[in-house]
């Protein structure tokens, strides 16, 4: 009997230090009191992650960058009084570290993702006097101000990249879930192709997660075999899947011409492919969502005195919020795409035409 | 599209998905029928994807082609040595078998996590450069019909786990260890008295199932995620572990039904394209692998018996 319990308390123990060891490091020394020596404080910014942490490859890395980026520009030090991160383990983190943030009198707080919708909304009313950020959602409070992003722009862009590179005129989305960030990226890249070729056909399909590599993998591989030679993902890890595919296609035939279209981030890395010695590389080109760009601008915005709370600003391409990725030195067709391209970007920037960004407008569209 | 383009798609996806839940659900298969329940299966499944990518990226240059093979078995002695702590806890200790697996579970994503952290410096590895990759199989791809089907486009892992399997059946019902290991599991009293040493076979059985399950994750990190991340896996312990009850606690029967979550999960991609499923929407596609797991769980399989001591510690000489 006696063992058993000592095993139990082993096992306990084993439990509660593996839960414990997660949460560590969130903890900031908050202690000392506030002194009003200073004369003039500098401008300081925080944002808060969400559970992808700061260098998951997407935005919440890219919004770290933008703050470390603006921080240079004025000459801050990362810690309290210039700009700072806290990582969330767990979704029930958001309004502790946001809390947090706000007491220690940081001039400009971030909520980074959607996920942090309702913290945000929850904390802003408790603290009036302190200002925040959220990006990829619209909180309606005085002292809030909403980022959001014209994802369609991007991924019109890589349409056209992907309808002026295929050879088959078959053309693939993969999606992770089907909320309207998603949607957007759709309409956007579907009517890029449209603009360049209506006769193109593109599959579109979804996956249902945002996290399953394999079925990214089953999707590509049945687009790649119907004959689908450039493949367009907005799916997360699940377009890891795609990737995977790609390459091993590409190994087993190095003479046949496939690509895929990466998202958010510059995924060129995912691509790499050796054969026989030569690198090769999968990735055409990435739809690019330049959450770091929008985030330093809003705090400048917020540091000149015209901190835009109450309202929603959305970053297209005019803005530099949204773009491509170079595209990949491979592609035979490499200088009229980035013709192509520049034309079309040249177009969306001054308003001659206006990218869908849903699916209704997607069927009222027409490029001219 | 035709039915042999169908098929095309589906069987090779089908052994793709099935290669990592049959190693990890016949793990789960020696550990139980020795008598101790592992919930532990995700844990040891993501140290073992831990370490084959890190062993991956490591070694890549001195083992060249060979890599993901060493790599695998990096992974399994890796799951092995984990698995010793629940061995230690639930047998020797005699700690409650689900807590202690529990806590495995914990233990392998965050030891995993950390270490990913401490030697990368990022929350993620890179892509490997050498995993295993499509092939068709020298000889048996060039049979008419069934070779295209079930030897072109396909990995060599799927094969090797289906070999496992029968081997796996072969070691339990037919050698006396394995009559022995099912003794243990069904009357640990009875085994005793017949001088069978209880606590070394359920040693085994937990070491073999931790050494499967490393196999496991190492298979579906270099076949199909190809990186490591705190989302490479992200539930495939538990259908290993629900493959293991849809089984029976049998070898071949485990093997079926990791085959049948493959095809199922195939067929909700492939659905939209079938002419007589392309107007279902897609959700109900999606969710379809899961209702037909439902459904044959309690329908058609009809009563399922975990070995009868499975759970239970062995106390010598108590009644």
């Amino acid at each position: 009997m006696k063992k058993r319990k000592f095993g139990l308390a082993l096992s306990l123990v084993l439990a509660a230090g593996t839960i414990l060891g997660a949460c560590g490091k969130s903890e900031e020394k908050g202690g000392e009191t506030a002194g009003g020596d200073e004369k003039e404080k500098a401008f300081s910014v925080a944002m808060v992650t969400d559970v992808g942490g700061v260098d998951d490859k997407s935005f919440n890395q890219s919004a770290w960058e933008g703050l470390q980026a603006f921080g240079e520009e004025n000459g801050l030090e990362k810690g309290k009084g210039g700009f700072d991160y806290l990582q969330s383990q767990s979704d029930a983190d958001y309004s502790t570290n946001l809390n947090t943030l706000a007491r220690q009198d940081f001039d400009l707080v971030f909520g980074i993702g959607f996920l942090m919708e309702g913290a945000i909304n929850e904390i802003a009313q408790q603290q009036k006097d302190a200002h925040f950020g959220i990006v990829d959602a619209v909180v309606d409070q005085p002292n809030v101000a909403s980022i959001m992003f014209k994802e369609q722009e991007a991924a019109f862009l890589a349409g056209v990249a992907a309808a002026k590179a295929t050879k088959e005129n078959k053309i693939g989305f993969i999606g992770g879930m089907e909320i309207p960030v998603i949607e957007r990226f759709e309409s956007g890249f579907l009517a890029g192709v449209q603009a360049v070729n209506p006769d193109i056909k593109v599959e579109v399909q979804y996956a249902g997660a945002f996290d399953k590599a394999e079925l990214g993998q089953t999707i590509a591989s049945k687009m790649y075999s119907s004959g689908v030679d450039v493949i367009f993902h907005a799916a997360g890890g699940t377009g890891n899947g795609l990737f995977k595919e790609a390459r091993d296609l590409k190994k087993k035939d190095p003479e046949r011409e496939l690509w895929a279209i990466g998202v958010d981030s510059d995924q060129t890395a995912e691509g790499v492919v050796e054969i026989d010695g030569k690198e090769h590389n999968v990735i055409l080109t990435s739809a690019l969502k330049r959450v770091d760009n929008a985030v330093k601008d809003l705090s400048t915005k917020a540091k000149d005195g015209s901190f835009p709370g109450g309202e929603t600003t959305t970053y297209g391409l005019a803005e530099d919020g949204v773009g491509l990725a170079p595209i990949n030195p491979e592609v035979s067709a490499k200088a009229e795409i980035e013709g192509a391209v520049k034309e079309w970007q040249e177009k969306i920037k001054n308003g001659d035409v206006t990218v869908p960004s849903t699916k209704d407008e997607l069927a009222s569209f027409s490029a001219e | 599209m035709g039915l042999m383009e169908i098929l095309l798609i589906i069987i090779p996806s089908t052994l793709l998905w099935a290669a990592p839940l049959i190693f990890t659900g016949l793990g789960g298969n020696f550990s139980e029928s020795s008598g101790v329940v592992n919930i532990g299966l995700e844990g040891l499944m993501v140290i073992g994807a831990f370490t084959a990518i890190v062993f991956n990226l490591t070694f890549v240059d001195v083992f060249g082609s060979m890599t993901p093979w060493v790599a695998l078995l990096a992974a399994m002695v890796v799951g092995a040595l984990l698995s010793i702590l629940h061995a230690v806890a639930s047998i020797t200790f005699r700690a409650d078998q689900v807590v202690s697996g529990v806590a495995i579970n914990l233990l392998a994503i965050g030891a995993a996590l950390f270490l990913v952290k401490f030697i990368y410096g990022k929350g993620q590895t890179d892509i490997i450069q050498k995993g295993f990759s499509k092939v068709d199989i020298p000889f048996l791809s060039d049979i008419p019909v069934l070779g295209k089907l079930f030897f072109s486009n396909t990995y060599y892992t799927s094969f090797v786990a289906i070999a496992v399997a029968f081997l796996a059946w072969f070691v339990m019902f037919k050698t006396p260890f394995g009559l022995r290991l099912r003794a243990v599991g069904e009357h640990p009293m009875a085994a005793d008295t017949m001088g069978i040493n209880v606590t070394r076979m359920r040693y085994i059985g937990v070491l073999i199932s931790g050494a499967l399950a490393g196999i496991g994750g190492g298979v579906y990190a270099q076949s199909i995620s190809s990186d490591f991340g705190h989302a490479t896996i992200s539930g495939q312990g538990f259908m290993a572990l629900a493959a293991l009850i849809f089984g029976k606690w049998h070898p071949l029967g485990v093997m079926g039904a990791a085959l049948f979550f493959g095809f199922a999960q195939s067929l909700s991609i492939i659905g939209s394209s079938l002419p007589f499923l392309e107007n279902i929407p897609n959700v109900y596609l999606l969710i379809a692998p899961y209702v037909l797991t439902i459904l044959a769980l309690t329908g058609f399989i009809g009563r399922a018996d975990a070995p009868k001591a499975s759970g239970t510690p062995y106390v010598k000489g108590k009644r």
